[in-house]
């Protein structure tokens, strides 16, 4: 019984959806049935792996890349208070701009294609990071940092021995809400700057003859996917941490 | 003479928290620094340890300026100074990363069966109590083999039957050792079941006000005569009558 009542919400939220679509039938929302039925037609038609793949690929790599550069720029940033004191209005400056202010420059820079949208992830995803490493940077205990300089630890084997694992648990937590602005921005960038991927078939399927059924069936993946890619970074957080 | 503080003054901003400190600490020997909060008494051991420079006059080891935290003298914060991502092993095996693998390996060994931890040696800090945490962080600071210990109120965090057995085992593990120890407390009671001398200091501006030897072989009887005397003497030097 407890088992269902996470979907409970789902469920009710379907049938009120399936009965309102079916008493205004002139209204052009399709029901739960016609989206299921539009997914359907998407997986036969190869599209339905083909988008969401490229959906994920152009997530992996912005995110990754900006990974890979905003963990040693925050830790850089932390450790360093005139590093900070000169770059951190910067960054509080940026902070506010939409990632999808950027889809015109990313656009006259990289063209339309793969490489403006992993730009666009790789904006949204550097800042949050770069803040979040910052952040967990500042709340080593000092105590750790005294006994690691007492010791003499080289620097390589403070890296790994105490900086990186004291900051771990909470750049995690900054990943996995991290994960979650990249792919709200992957579809908003696909709708503008791509052909591929479930943004661009939201934006297709209005343009190419309202195929409300197709718009809606992409939604209905993105959040799919959405709560796969959170699930994904809190195992890999519960496995880190235990 | 082993530690030798030359009038140390320190101040922070406006605030003076140190006046004029001098104090000579033998080889072997372990002192306890004693004084109220605040009274400036962790600072001072903050700079011997080299984590802060005085603000005048200077701290000689040997006779040789202390200009930095240094290995060979380790200094032990209260049990949260154990890396909590690091098992026992991990954690009593931090300093010694210059050592061959056999080598560490021994080393660690002796230092966990010295504290009595053998069995939790892939235990991590979070599995154990308060006591064994610092047992692992005298330890660690034992296995780099320092001259010279500091201990922050290491026991302040921990209930009073834990408290007494583990100054019998340091008191062991001192004999042992035979290291040079600075010990940081605000209880009359530790320091006179400790030290061979207990260095007690004024409220702040921290001042020494009076040096009292301890002179009780080990171990002590806490009730006889003379252990009574020189803890009554030491309430009354810090101005507290021995009455509730």
């Amino acid at each position: 019984m407890s088992k269902l009542l996470p979907f409970t919400g789902i469920a009710l939220a379907l049938a009120a959806w399936h009965f309102a679509a079916a008493a205004h039938p002139a209204s052009l929302l399709p029901g739960p049935l016609m989206v299921a039925r539009a997914i359907g037609e998407l997986a036969s038609r190869g599209l339905l792996l083909k988008y969401v793949v490229a959906s994920l690929f152009r997530v992996t790599w912005g995110y990754l890349g900006a990974l890979l550069l905003a963990v040693p720029a925050g830790m850089a940033l932390g450790l360093s208070r005139r590093g900070e004191m000169a770059l951190n209005p910067l960054l509080q400056l940026l902070r506010p701009i939409s990632p999808l202010a950027w889809i015109p420059v990313a656009i006259l820079w990289f063209g339309v294609g793969d490489l403006s949208a992993v730009f666009l992830i790789f904006i949204a995803s550097f800042l949050p990071l770069t803040l979040a490493t910052m952040k967990a940077v500042h709340d080593i205990d000092p105590v750790h940092l005294s006994a690691a300089r007492n010791f003499d630890l080289p620097p390589h084997r403070l890296l790994r021995q105490v900086l990186l694992p004291a900051i771990l648990p909470q750049l995690l937590v900054g990943m996995r809400i991290t994960v979650g602005i990249a792919w709200l921005v992957v579809v908003a960038a696909e709708m503008i700057a791509v052909n591929s991927g479930l943004g661009f078939l939201i934006i297709d399927a209005r343009n190419a003859g309202n195929r409300y059924d197709l718009v809606i069936a992409g939604m209905v993946l993105i959040g799919l996917i959405g709560v796969a890619l959170d699930l994904l970074v809190r195992r890999a957080e519960q496995r880190i941490a235990a | 003479m082993k530690v030798r503080f030359h009038d140390v003054s320190m101040h922070f901003g406006a605030i003076e928290v140190l006046e004029a400190i001098n104090l000579d600490v033998t080889e072997g020997e372990l002192v306890c620094i004693l004084g109220p909060s605040g009274c400036g008494k962790s600072t001072l051991l903050n700079i011997a340890g080299g984590f802060l420079e005085p603000s005048a006059g200077e701290v000689t080891i040997d006779g040789q300026r202390v200009s930095g935290p240094d290995r060979r003298r380790i200094f032990v914060f209260q049990e949260r100074g154990v890396f909590p991502w690091l098992t026992v092993e991990g954690n009593i095996g931090f300093g010694l990363f210059d050592l061959s693998d056999a080598e560490r390996r021994a080393r660690i060994a002796h230092y966990v069966a010295l504290v009595g931890l053998k069995g939790f040696e892939r235990s991590y800090p979070r599995e154990l109590s308060g006591g064994m945490k610092q047992r692992v962080e005298v330890a660690r600071a034992l296995a780099v083999n320092p001259d010279v210990l500091y201990l922050d109120e290491p026991f302040g965090a921990l209930d009073s039957i834990t408290r007494l057995q583990m100054r019998s085992e340091l008191l062991r593990i001192w004999e042992a050792e035979k290291k040079t120890i600075l010990f940081v407390t605000h209880d009359i009671e530790e320091s006179v079941q400790l030290a061979d001398r207990v260095v007690v200091l004024s409220a702040r501006p921290g001042r020494v006000r009076r040096i009292v030897e301890i002179d009780i072989a080990h171990p002590r009887d806490l009730s006889s005569p003379r252990y009574l005397a020189l803890r009554d003497e030491i309430f009354g030097e810090i101005g507290l009558a021995h009455k509730i």
